[in-house]
């Protein structure tokens, strides 16, 4: 779930220029050219295939970033697990986080296949280098909130997660068919929560009304800047990466989520949310975009505690890592032994 | 030992048979530190809603592949041997299927 529709620079700040592609030697240039006809033919890359640096450099931070994303957002809901109103709710629950870790094993693969090692990456993520989706970086406040994330925060992750699965890099793709299959689970059992909540106490329904509130813009921030200021989005779409620009995504989960939120029972928070008929879609009002670039670049209200959390989980659990290596290493050594 | 000692668990491929009677195929890799590891990963990754009957895991090293840089050259041999499909011979329509 949860990627951020668009690619973030890991550890730079938005829209720095980038130098245009440097010239190609020959031999490149018909590597190039067999590259760049393969993509027109909406062909796909395998990892051995020849592909451009920045082409691999791209995949491997956007790949990375999800598969963080994944990890990263296993953390607001598994503060829940202990908490979960229910035994059913709390089965639940560990299912869907348990997912997100397959999820992230999925897409630490499928980046592994360009070179890069799953050392590497995590070492990115827990020094701050690489970015995660910044919907992590705000706080899970209430059991709704749970509930919110799976229909929202799922549901906008799917919008996005959909057309990735025809990217052009073949392992991502994969493991995005893989995603997509489980992720539907996610948001209904999400949407049931709520359903639920919204049929119990004035309490209940308010803390499903107050995290819509809280959720709802984010949500829509999930999907990235406005496509004019997106420029990574159109070398994102030559290369067959991204296939649909963010608005037209943002404007999809609008859509189909209005009419969700009407058989909920909550009111989206937006004063200028109303149906354009010339459009056939929803308008919407604006986005805080500076509170979004503020979170992505490390001030959210939780993005230090998330990191500390994450980072102190992988040392807590380094023992394990080295106790089952030793064990296989005396294993084979046995073996060794009596095959001697 | 004399192999420099490992940081990382080392890579598996893993391959599911969905059902009886499929062939194993294969659906992804993961990091294990021994084949039995590999298994239950492979188990708790790859098979949570009854995706398989059988798992094989192999050691990613020990994997063996065409380059694809010759691809052309490689499996250029059977480009021009049309002969060995069935729609090559022209068989009269009152014959039917054959």
């Amino acid at each position: 779930m949860y990627t951020q529709s668009f690619s973030v620079a890991d550890g730079a700040t938005p829209g720095a220029a980038k130098p245009a592609a440097t010239p190609l030697r020959n031999e490149d240039a018909a590597l190039q050219a067999h590259f760049d006809t393969v993509i027109d033919a909406d062909g796909k890359i395998e990892p051995r295939d020849w592909m451009p640096d920045a082409y691999r450099k791209t995949l491997v931070r956007q790949i990375s970033q999800h598969a963080h994303s994944e990890i990263v957002g296993m953390l607001p809901e598994g503060n829940w697990i202990s908490r979960a109103p229910s035994l059913k709710r709390k089965a639940i629950l560990i299912a869907k986080v348990q997912d997100e870790g397959g999820h992230g094993l999925y897409l630490y693969s499928a980046a592994e296949t360009l070179g890069t090692s799953r050392d590497q990456m995590l070492d990115a993520l827990h020094t701050g280098k690489a970015k995660y989706s910044s919907i992590f970086n705000y706080p899970t406040l209430n059991w709704a909130d749970v509930g919110v994330i799976g229909w929202l925060v799922d549901g906008a992750a799917i919008m996005n997660q959909i057309p990735l699965c025809r990217c052009s890099y073949g392992p991502y793709a994969r493991a995005m068919i893989r995603v997509c299959k489980e992720e539907s689970f996610h948001q209904r059992q999400g949407y049931e929560a709520l359903l639920v909540m919204m049929q119990g106490t004035a309490e209940q329904k308010a803390m499903v009304q107050d995290a819509v509130n809280r959720y709802w813009w984010k949500c829509l921030a999930m999907f990235g800047p406005p496509d004019a200021d997106s420029p990574n989005s159109v070398q994102g779409m030559r290369w067959g990466i991204k296939r649909i620009g963010n608005d037209d995504l943002r404007q999809k989960f609008v859509d189909a989520t209005v009419p969700q939120a009407e058989v909920l029972g909550v009111t989206l928070p937006d004063p200028d949310l109303k149906w354009n008929e010339a459009r056939g879609h929803w308008d919407y009002g604006q986005i805080d975009w500076d509170e979004f670039w503020a979170t992505v670049n490390g001030h959210g209200p939780m993005n230090q505690e998330r990191l500390a959390t994450r980072v102190k989980a992988h040392e807590q659990g380094a023992w394990v890592r080295e106790a089952a290596l030793a064990h296989a290493r005396k294993q084979q050594q046995r073996q060794q032994k009596e095959a001697a | 030992m004399n192999a420099p000692a490992l940081k990382e668990w080392p890579l598996w491929e893993v391959f599911v048979r969905s059902k009886q009677g499929l062939e194993h195929k294969h659906c992804g890799s993961l990091h294990a530190s021994d084949a039995r590891h590999a298994l239950q990963m492979a188990r708790d990754v790859y098979t949570r809603r009854q995706e398989g009957v059988s798992i094989w895991v192999v050691p990613s090293t020990a994997i063996t592949a065409s380059e694809p840089d010759s691809k052309d050259s490689f499996f250029d041999p059977a480009a021009d041997k049309i002969y060995r499909h069935p729609t090559f011979y022209e068989i009269p329509d009152k014959v039917g299927h054959m």
